[in-house]
């Protein structure tokens, strides 16, 4: 058995069973359960170590050659798999409960193998041709056969295709450099053509204009799996141009760059949430943040930059899913999702709205949930290295807190003689109580993610040191 | 001597196409220029790959065209016509925009040309009108049509430039599964809406 057949091959075939042979009560199960034993042997089994169970020995081999190129999981990969196909399982559990199963699972588990196989790649700049064909199987996840497609997914599909020749080309310019490091005309073309890349990819202010129209044209369960999904990867492919040409994270201002990027989208994602009235965009604009934050962490002037960023990265995938799935809940009831359909809900949906509130509170990063500790860490860094960009920061958080206190504003302005009710189904209390746990857990414990941590940026040869 | 001639002459043929699919409304000629476009660009990019491979990208572009034609053609004119909103809409104003992007490339291919010796200008610069011709598609249209008809010629334009510089399999065949995905994709968000809902799973 060799690592990228396990799981890049196994989770895009089981996808492919999902779409054809499945039916919607038993997708969101197997799915879920395909992601979780995947995620579980990342974590117990080491590759290419073999190990003796009884009188059997199992190894997993890390690599495999394809059309002369290598796809290539190491031991070093485990962690990142693990959670990976840990949060996947949990969007997948998830879909029984937000009632998009089959389409989403089986698409879903496709784009999470494809995503995976772009970090195995070798050479890792063809990762933008994976990243590229796994943004057009989201396509199909955005828009049901029986709606018209909007802007924002023919933009986001604009957007996203514009980064892939940028990020190949930048590539190809990149290995000259290091050839003739003293060429200063090159070294700028590649960081140009790199930057441009990547603000596509990160939707960088103001190449974001298709995430809150996703939000109003598309369910919010599968767009909120798209900005899981998407930021997430695009991070560890940038830490791998980081890792593997060492002069990006010296020269100012590409790391200037990346810090004033993220700033741009921290400030604008929360001073354009707070304005809205719609909780959709918000969900966006809040993602639109929280993509900015990694970008600040990529740019931080300090060895635990690695560090910060995946500590930023764990628990957005699980804020992300449970305020998907509120909304996912909600819109079942408001379908426009704007303050004047959602008035006074908290009293008909009550686990669905707090959960909302906690994901959304998290995300603003307040003490006791999930965002706390990575948003402390970020602090610490940025006070110590600008206090004008901290204040930007701060403008942008306090903007996020201020849509999270308009939304239970909207929520909790029911009439006075409104009765209690609980609309919910199990399942989706369950899933949502579950999440909502989660962010609690990993507040009050954030040592929960040490061991991933500890590990993760051994995946970075040169930047884990 | 001839081999530099037909490659001057593809290019006045990108040229030509990647104007004519700006300008024109009608759904046949756009497709018919592309499917032309291909044919220029396959020359193109045979002066850097091998046959093979160079004949690989062409009959992905060919099996776009044919995706997209007989989707379109599956449609009525009123299903399959999208008003743009982007004002001006003139014809005069879309010649203008590709004489702008004529004039820049032809400014910048020897320029590129110093820079990467051996790609051949008119490479350069049949991927520069491409790639130009490409971003002023997108810049000017919102239709789902048009907009993957102007990812299609900016990816073509990328791919002669790329593929001088760059020849392994795996780049070639993911690029051409781009394509090809784009082109089904392209068809998926036409026919999408146009059908009404199937039955209770899919709601």
């Amino acid at each position: 058995m060799t690592a990228p057949i396990l799981w890049i091959v196994a989770p895009f075939v089981v996808g492919v069973f999902v779409l054809f042979f499945l039916r919607d009560r038993f997708s969101a199960w197997i799915g879920g359960t395909t992601s979780a034993v995947l995620a579980l042997i990342a974590l117990v089994i080491p590759i290419d170590t073999a190990l003796l169970i009884g009188s059997v020995s199992i190894k997993i081999s890390p690599a495999i050659q394809f059309f002369g190129r290598s796809f290539e999981l190491n031991t070093a990969d485990g962690p990142l798999l693990a959670m990976i196909y840990g949060l996947a399982a949990v969007w997948f559990f998830g879909t029984e409960a937000s009632g998009t199963a089959n389409r989403f699972v089986s698409l879903g588990l496709m784009i999470v193998a494809l995503l995976t196989a772009s970090i195995a790649v070798e050479p890792f700049l063809y990762a933008a041709l994976l990243l590229e064909v796994a943004v057009m199987l989201v396509i199909p996840l955005l828009v049901p056969p029986y709606q018209k497609p909007g802007r924002g997914v023919v933009r986001f599909l604009i957007y996203q295709t514009l980064a892939m020749p940028f990020i190949l080309f930048s590539g190809w310019m990149l290995a000259g450099v290091e050839s003739s490091p003293g060429d200063l005309g090159t070294t700028i073309q590649a960081g140009t053509m790199l930057g441009l890349g990547f603000a596509f990819l990160f939707a960088v202010f103001p190449l974001y204009n298709w995430i809150p129209s996703l939000m109003e044209e598309s369910s919010p369960y599968a767009t909120g799996f798209l900005l899981w999904a998407l930021p997430t990867f695009t991070v560890i492919f940038a830490l791998g141009f980081l890792d593997r040409y060492t002069w990006l994270r010296t020269t100012p201002q590409i790391v200037n760059a990346m810090l004033f990027s993220g700033v741009f989208m921290v400030a604008s994602g929360g001073i354009f949430a707070a304005l809205q009235r719609h909780i959709g965009r918000i969900l966006g604009f809040a993602a639109v943040a929280e993509a900015g934050l990694l970008l600040l962490a990529l740019g931080l002037q300090t060895n635990s930059f690695v560090e910060i960023a995946f500590l930023t990265l764990i628990p957005r995938g699980l804020e992300l899913s449970v305020w998907a799935l509120a909304l996912s809940i909600i819109k079942q009831k408001a379908y426009s999702l704007r303050f004047n359909e959602i008035q006074g809900l908290a009293r008909k949906y009550p686990a669905a709205v707090t959960s909302l509130l906690f994901a959304h509170l998290s995300v603003t990063g307040f003490p006791l949930l999930a965002g706390f500790p990575s948003r402390l860490a970020l602090w610490q860094e940025l006070a110590a290295q600008s206090l004008a960009v901290s204040f930007w920061v701060f403008l942008g958080l306090f903007g996020l807190l201020t849509a999270a206190v308009r939304t239970l504003a909207v929520f909790v302005m029911a009439e006075a003689d409104a009765k209690w009710e609980w609309n919910e189904t199990w399942a989706q209390t369950a899933m949502l109580g579950i999440g909502a746990g989660g962010l609690f857990l990993l507040g009050l414990f954030p040592q929960a993610m040490q061991p991933f941590l500890a590990s993760l940026p051994t995946l970075f040869e040169h930047l884990g040191q | 001597m001839a081999v530099e001639i037909v490659s001057w002459v593809a290019v006045a043929l990108i040229f030509v196409t990647a104007t004519a699919m700006l300008i024109s409304r009608d759904w046949r000629i756009s497709l018919g220029a592309l499917a032309i476009l291909y044919l220029a660009a396959f020359w193109l990019v045979a002066r850097h790959l091998p046959f093979a491979m160079s004949t690989a990208k062409l009959i992905a572009g060919w099996m776009v065209v044919a995706t997209l034609g007989m989707t379109r053609l599956s449609l009525t004119e009123a299903e399959g016509q999208e008003q743009d909103t982007f004002f001006p809409r003139g014809i005069g104003f879309r010649i203008t925009l590709m004489g702008i992007v004529a004039l820049v490339t032809a400014g910048a291919a020897p320029n590129v040309e110093a820079a990467i010796p051996g790609m051949g200008i008119p490479v350069i610069a049949g991927g520069l009108l491409l790639i130009g011709g490409g971003v002023v598609h997108l810049g000017v249209t919102s239709d789902v049509l048009r907009a993957i008809l102007g990812l299609l010629t900016l990816l073509a334009g990328f791919e002669i430039l790329y593929a001088a510089v760059e020849s392994a399999i795996l780049v070639t065949g993911l690029l051409a599964v781009v394509n090809l995905g784009l082109g089904i994709l392209g068809s998926y968000l036409l026919v999408a809406g146009s059908s009404p809902l199937e039955s209770e799973e899919e709601a």
